[in-house]
């Protein structure tokens, strides 16, 4: 094969901040630092193995895919709604949906803060109210909350392009051949909406397992995940080795998941990422 | 305009009846004041040219449109309301609408297994009916995997399966090729007949309705031009459009002269029609094939031999008298440049009311 000349800058883009990048992270997590010189270990990893480390990890993973599912459900019906023909202002709802996006991630989530705060929103209208304040920021919920908020609009696009891009004759077929409305949906729109689904809960699960900005300002510090864990250890500990080392072992979390789901477009021969 | 089919009378043996059905798309007239009784077991066939409302009757049969104003009756009871999947019809979509998540198997099975039958039972019906549309072995094959012939007889199959009562079939056999189309055209005539289904098709290929039909229905511009068997119809068109849009036709304007006398082509004809008013302006309908070609001096209707097509069977000759350019089949071909006389038998003359063009 014959390599454009065009695609060589893009090479070397790849090569200076994809490729060497991750080699050097590799390199770090297998290596420490001793009074004669550079010596290569796997004790990095075992030191992951960790309990203490170990709960991050299942913690990230359980919270991403809680926001998964709870996107997912709130997500679908969404998306069927906008791609729904019963909606005039189609256009302008799909706009309204993504206009959150164009606004700085961090701006929107330190609004949530002002909003669950004791002092916040919701607690004044709840002592307006005559109730007792309840204690919402920096809980586990919160960290759900703000993952939720912020990776909705992942979960809705994909599944409103799959479900727009369906043929209505073939609802026609089915509703033709005795389907009514529900095995119309379970027959019909669910399986062939499958390749936005699967996209959309790749699209959500990764950022949301990777965050440690939504951990640090909603769960206060609280509910470490695996991203703060690896900010610590950069920034705060200064333990570059043991940062690579579990950088390494969100890569591997992050592969296998994308291996998971591929494997199941695959079987549903979806159309890839949108 | 109205129109009702011949003998349509008998309440009970009416299927399907529409009742001044109108269809609007906001604006657009599709159908204007449509008058159809269906009869139980026909073959009935809507033929018209494109956009004249074909498809939009049928989806309003089917319950995938609603009609502006008008009644749709089924076995006499009102059924303007009852969504599709409660009618007792099944439909072969124009674009077959094959689910693309599911087999060839799968995709005829799709009615049966909401009727919940049993599994051996489906197997067995979806095979049966695999092999009558020539694609037994094609069970696991995927929808995308398939011709475009095969695409439309596995959807004929997968409406075919339910056993319905009415089968509305909408250009059914437009992609395949003419021998197998003919094939087909058999099949689906002798199923019709063997599993006794009314079937409401839809063609704009006139030999195709005229061979298999019991009853066509003419449409043009979303009314009935003519409601009729084949033989009527080709025999007895209404008016020039009919003639003109079933088989090729000569249609030259004319004037009655008085009853079984009409003057066109600047001379007199004796023809069987009767019943205008004296002088009134009307159109002659000669079919091609009913014009004799003889010498020059025994007939008073001459003309030059201007074109010669070889078409198979017969050749096709253009011939100009000093009005009007005939078109004339036979087997037998007079050269180009040759001085013919043009013979017309009084039967081969059809008259028509003029009708008032928009
Ligand atoms: N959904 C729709 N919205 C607006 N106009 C429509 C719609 N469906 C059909 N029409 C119009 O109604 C008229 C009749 O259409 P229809 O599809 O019934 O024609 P047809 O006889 O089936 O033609 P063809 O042989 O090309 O399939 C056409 O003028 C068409 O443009
Ligand atoms: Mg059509």
């Amino acid at each position: 094969m014959k390599k454009n000349w065009l695609s060589y800058p893009y090479l070397v883009w790849m090569f200076l901040f994809i490729f060497l990048p991750l080699l050097l992270v590799l390199f770090y997590s297998l290596t420490t630092r001793t009074e004669d010189g550079l010596r290569f270990t796997l004790a990095h990893f075992q030191r992951f193995m960790e309990p203490i480390y170990l709960r991050v990890l299942f913690r990230s993973v359980k919270l991403a895919l809680f926001s998964t599912v709870i996107c997912l459900i709130l997500g679908y019906p969404m998306a069927m709604i906008l791609a729904g023909n019963g909606f005039k202002r189609k256009q302008v709802m799909v706009f309204l949906f993504v206009v959150p996006m164009w606004m700085n991630f961090l701006l929107r989530t330190y609004a949530w803060m002002t909003l669950l705060e004791k002092t916040g929103l919701i607690n004044t209208f709840l002592s307006w109210l005559g109730l007792p304040p309840l204690n919402l920021l920096y809980t586990e919920e919160a960290v759900v909350l703000g993952m939720v908020y912020n990776f909705l609009p992942f979960m809705v696009l994909p599944i409103y392009s799959v479900l727009r891009k369906i043929d209505k004759s073939l609802i026609e077929a089915a509703e033709d051949l005795g389907a009514d409305g529900f095995t119309v949906f379970r027959k019909v729109i669910f399986p062939l909406s499958l390749p936005g689904v699967l996209s959309g809960i790749t699209m959500v699960f990764m950022p949301a397992v990777t965050t440690f900005v939504i951990s640090r300002l909603l769960g206060g510090g609280q509910f470490t995940l695996i991203g703060n864990l690896i900010e610590q250890q950069f920034l705060l500990v200064g333990d570059w080795n043991f940062g690579s080392a579990i950088s390494m072992v969100m890569m591997l979390v992050i592969l296998v998941s994308i291996g998971v789901m591929s494997k199941y477009e695959k079987e549903n021969e979806g159309s890839g990422l949108f | 305009m109205t129109t009702t089919n011949t003998g349509g009378s008998a309440v009970q043996q009416n299927i399907i009846e529409l009742v001044d059905i109108c269809k609007d798309y906001n604006g657009t007239e599709a159908l204007k004041n449509i008058n159809l009784y269906i009869r139980k077991n026909e073959f009935l066939t809507l033929l018209g040219p494109s956009g004249c409302g074909k498809t939009t009757t049928l989806r309003i049969i089917g319950g995938f449109e609603e009609p502006t104003s008008g009644d749709l009756l089924f076995n006499g009871v009102k059924i303007n309301d009852l969504p599709p999947y409660k009618r007792r019809v099944n439909t072969v979509f124009q674009k077959y609408a094959l689910f693309p998540h599911l087999n060839v198997f799968e995709n005829v099975a799709f009615g049966l297994k909401i009727k919940k039958l049993d599994k051996k039972t489906i197997e067995k019906k979806v095979r049966n009916m695999l092999t009558l549309v020539n694609l037994a072995g094609f069970e696991e094959r995927e929808i995308d995997s398939l011709s475009g012939g095969q695409q439309q007889r596995v959807a004929i199959a997968r409406a075919l399966v339910n056993e319905p009562e009415v089968l509305l079939l909408d250009e059914p056999l437009g992609a395949l090729d003419l021998k197998l189309r003919q094939e087909m055209q058999i099949e689906l005539k002798n199923m019709q007949k063997r599993l006794g289904i009314t079937f409401v098709y839809v063609t704009h290929d006139q030999e195709e309705a005229l061979s298999m039909s019991d009853t066509v229905v003419v449409m043009k511009d979303g009314t009935i031009q003519q409601i009729g068997t084949p033989i009527d119809i080709y025999n007895e068109p209404k008016n020039a459009f009919v003639a003109d849009f079933i088989g090729e036709s000569n249609i030259i304007d004319g004037v009655m002269l008085r009853d079984y006398l009409v003057q066109f082509a600047g001379l007199d004809f004796n023809c069987v029609d009767r019943g205008f008013a004296e002088m009134e302006p009307v159109d002659v309908v000669v079919r091609p094939e009913d014009i004799q070609v003889v010498a020059e001096d025994e007939s008073k209707l001459k003309g030059e031999v201007k074109a010669v097509t070889f078409k198979g069977v017969h050749y096709e000759m253009l011939i100009d008298s000093t009005a009007f350019r005939w078109k004339i089949h036979s087997t037998e071909m007079a050269p180009v440049g040759a001085k013919v006389g043009l013979k017309i038998l009084p039967d081969a003359i059809h008259i028509m009311k003029k009708v008032a063009t928009k």
